[in-house]
């Protein structure tokens, strides 16, 4: 097993080994290795223990190598935008108009702002379906709240308040009964919430929000919308909450392996109420918008829009199993169905047919990777059927 | 004999506390609405109407045990009744029981599809299905070019299906106990349905001992879409009316009735018995809110709460059950 000071490494073609791309200090010192037993695919020379904190190496910090880099599932979804733009502009002349393409966005983008909170939660392998009955109540909270006298900005942190407790109550029935599915208690909520909102406001509709509340859907900044510089803000905090932070690299442990996580200390209860209540905070801000777009609100709003989120961040790349997912994925995903719809529209394809499309869509998203495994796995099978290195892999590729 | 009795209700505490449920909403609602409700008409009023509920939570119930779960129930629902009800008006002398078996047969297929999209592509179920609702009811619009079929639509004979009687029972009350009983039976005495417990409790295990999961999942879905099929029949035979909306979200209220019923989401468990009644109680709810003179905007909000509370009933009653059996194994 000691061969660690003649041989020059592993011999497998370097997937792994990220020998020559490490920094300077490492270099010089092959001498000071204990008996390195660990496996070939792991091939981490200090004993970690002892080194200073800049020379540690994170074992999941993958060296850049351009073969995996280039096979991640963003580039297809990259190749996917823009054969949609290139389809959709030369099947219309229309289609690229700026200002045809931001209205488009405004209307679309209430959704995409709900793409990254919802992202975060099936990262650990929940699920959240109530997040358009969240809306329905926070937003016609608002509105009943500003008829009934209260100024129109402590009726906006009214809705915020009324997302964060209705996502609170699903996080903290979902960390309590560990063994209740989010998909049974968010469906339960789903209903309830929605029903709460039509016993406040039944079936009339609460607006006569005042003027300045509708520049907030339908007003520019910087010549964009509003609402899109907002989701773009949002795209760059959730990048670092996400990819950059402890928080958000538990996350991945919890989708992972949510026993080995607890294990290590993760708190997977609090995590669970904070992203519920993450979540609700986002679905309050998209009914903000929603409202201020439509001009009223009422007990029925933002209907179906939660199967939308979901196919937008499982089209993302996010598995619904957890622990897998980027958010440039999720990213560019939600503007592909978002100019696919603005495309098929504009050419006046019925909108049946972009619902056949799109579900289609996400059938095929989905079940990509999984032919990736079988079509690895039976690869595989014939000249080595080792279970090991199947594990190994099919974790470094997440 | 007491022993028995102990046996039997320690065995079956969910089935027991779902009827005790309902028995005491029946007497409740009955005395508060002055014996308007158990009145023989109102009973047969109340079961046709959850007749549809039942006979899909059947087939949902086979899902859920598989640990898989079918979002494009009322997709299938609107889909089925859609391609029947344009087969019947342009045919309209055509057997009534030739556009269900249409129905029963798209319904079919629907599920065969979902069924193997989960089982051998190895999406998971709540992705497919939720990819192939979109799918199927875009297809319902696309078949009816976004018109309705209405009572014109559709002949005598086969209105008469939801409407007429066979020894003093509503059609649809008989469908669904036929759909119970057999129901009861694949699940209890046949190897199939022995095998989606097998499968549902242990995926890998059930594998070893030499069943196809894959087949059997297949099989879960694909009853669970003619069963929706022929809901779906029914359902536009009994509002005499197809439309792209038919039905929609129904399949919450189908899963609704499973988890009121004892079906364990995480798969595995749940019984026939408990998923009809479960449906019944949902069906109860619906029948018994507007009696109290509550209004209809209260009673999303009431059903919803009562989902809530028996879901979280159910799991401190089994882990109950397990806390208890891990007790007297100490002894």
């Amino acid at each position: 097993m000691n061969d660690a000071p003649k041989n020059p490494g592993p011999k497998n073609p370097g997937l792994k080994n990220p020998g020559p791309k490490n920094p300077g200090p490492m270099k010089p010192g092959p001498t000071n290795q204990a008996p390195n037993n660990q496996a070939p695919t792991s091939p981490a020379p200090n004993g970690g223990s002892q080194a200073p904190l800049a020379q540690r190496q994170i074992l999941d910090a993958v060296a850049f190598d351009p073969k995996r880099f280039f096979l991640r599932w963003e580039w297809l979804l990259v190749v996917l935008l823009l054969a949609v733009n290139l389809i959709n502009s030369n099947l219309s002349p229309n289609y690229l108009v700026w200002s045809n393409i931001m209205d488009a966005i405004r209307i679309y983008a209430d959704k995409m702002i709900l793409i990254f909170p919802m992202m975060m939660i099936i990262l650990i392998g929940d699920i959240d379906i109530s997040v358009a009955s969240t809306m329905a109540l926070s937003g016609v909270l608002m509105g009943v709240s500003h008829a009934a006298g209260l100024p129109m900005p402590l009726a906006m942190v009214l809705a915020l308040l009324v997302g964060a407790i209705c996502g609170t109550i699903n996080g903290l029935i979902l960390a309590k009964y560990q063994e209740l599915a989010a998909m049974i208690v968010t469906l339960s909520t789903m209903i309830i919430y929605r029903g709460v909102a039509s016993v406040i406001l039944e079936d009339r509709a609460a607006g006569a929000f005042p003027d300045w509340f509708s520049h907030i859907g339908w007003g520019s900044l910087f010549g964009l919308p509003v609402i899109l510089v907002f989701f773009f803000l949002e795209t760059a905090v959730f990048i670092w909450v996400i990819h950059y932070t402890a928080y958000g690299r538990s996350l991945y442990a919890l989708g992972n392996n949510a026993e080995a996580a607890r294990y290590s200390g993760i708190d997977s209860k609090r995590v669970k109420v904070s992203l519920f209540a993450i979540m609700g905070v986002f679905a309050s801000i998209a009914a903000i918008f929603l409202a201020s777009k439509m001009g009223s609100v009422r007990p029925s709003m933002a209907k179906g829009y939660e199967l939308d989120v979901i196919a937008m961040v499982v089209l993302g790349g996010v598995s619904t199993s957890g622990g897998q997912g980027r958010v440039i994925g999720v990213f560019i995903a939600a503007f592909i169905i978002g100019f696919l719809r603005y495309g098929l529209g504009l050419i006046n394809v019925p909108s049946p047919t972009i619902l056949v499309l799109i579900g289609c869509l996400l059938i095929v998203a989905a079940s990509i990777p999984n032919l990736k495994n079988l079509l690895a796995r039976r690869a595989k099978a014939v000249p080595q059927p080792s279970p090991s290195t199947k594990v190994t892999t099919s974790q470094a590729d997440g | 004999m007491s022993n028995d009795i102990k046996h039997f209700l320690r065995r079956n505490v969910r089935e027991v506390a779902t009827l005790a449920i309902i028995l005491a909403i029946v007497v409740f609602v009955n005395a508060r609405s002055g014996g308007a409700f158990l009145t023989p008409r109102n009973i047969s009023d109340m079961f046709t109407e959850s007749a549809i509920l039942i006979i899909i939570t059947m087939g949902m119930m086979m899902v859920i045990i598989t640990t898989g779960i079918d979002l494009s129930i009322g997709a299938i629902m609107a889909l089925s009744g859609m391609i029947s009800t344009t087969v019947l008006s342009a045919h309209m002398s055509l057997d009534p029981m030739i556009i269900i078996g249409i129905a029963v047969a798209v319904g079919l297929v629907a599920g065969t599809i979902n069924g193997a999209l989960v089982a051998y592509l190895g999406i998971l179920p709540i992705i497919a299905t939720l990819g192939t609702m979109n799918v199927f009811r875009g297809l319902t619009y696309l078949v009816s070019g976004g018109s309705w079929n209405l009572q014109k639509n559709m002949s005598r004979e086969f209105m008469n299906v939801a409407i007429g009687t066979k020894f003093g029972l509503n059609n649809m009350i008989l469908i669904a106990l036929v759909v119970v009983v057999a129901a009861h039976l694949f699940m209890n005495k046949y190897r199939a349905g022995r095998r989606i417990y097998a499968v549902g409790d242990s995926e890998s295990s059930a594998a070893i001992s030499g069943i196809k999961a894959k087949r059997v999942k297949l099989m879960a879905y694909a009853i669970l879409g003619a069963l929706s099929g022929l809901g779906g029949v029914l359902y536009v035979c009994k509002y005499a009316a197809a439309q792209g909306e038919t039905a929609m979200g129904y399949e919450m209220n189908v899963i609704a009735a499973c988890v009121l019923g004892g079906v364990a989401i995480t798969g595995g468990s749940g019984k026939v018995i408990g998923a009809a009644l479960g449906a019944i109680l949902l069906g109860i709810l619906n029948n018994a809110l507007p009696l109290l003179r509550i209004s209809p905007f209260w009673q999303e909000a009431i059903r919803g709460l009562i989902v809530l509370v028996s879901i979280i009933a159910n799991v401190i009653i089994s882990l109950n059950v397990t806390k208890r059996s891990l007790e007297r194994r100490a002894l």
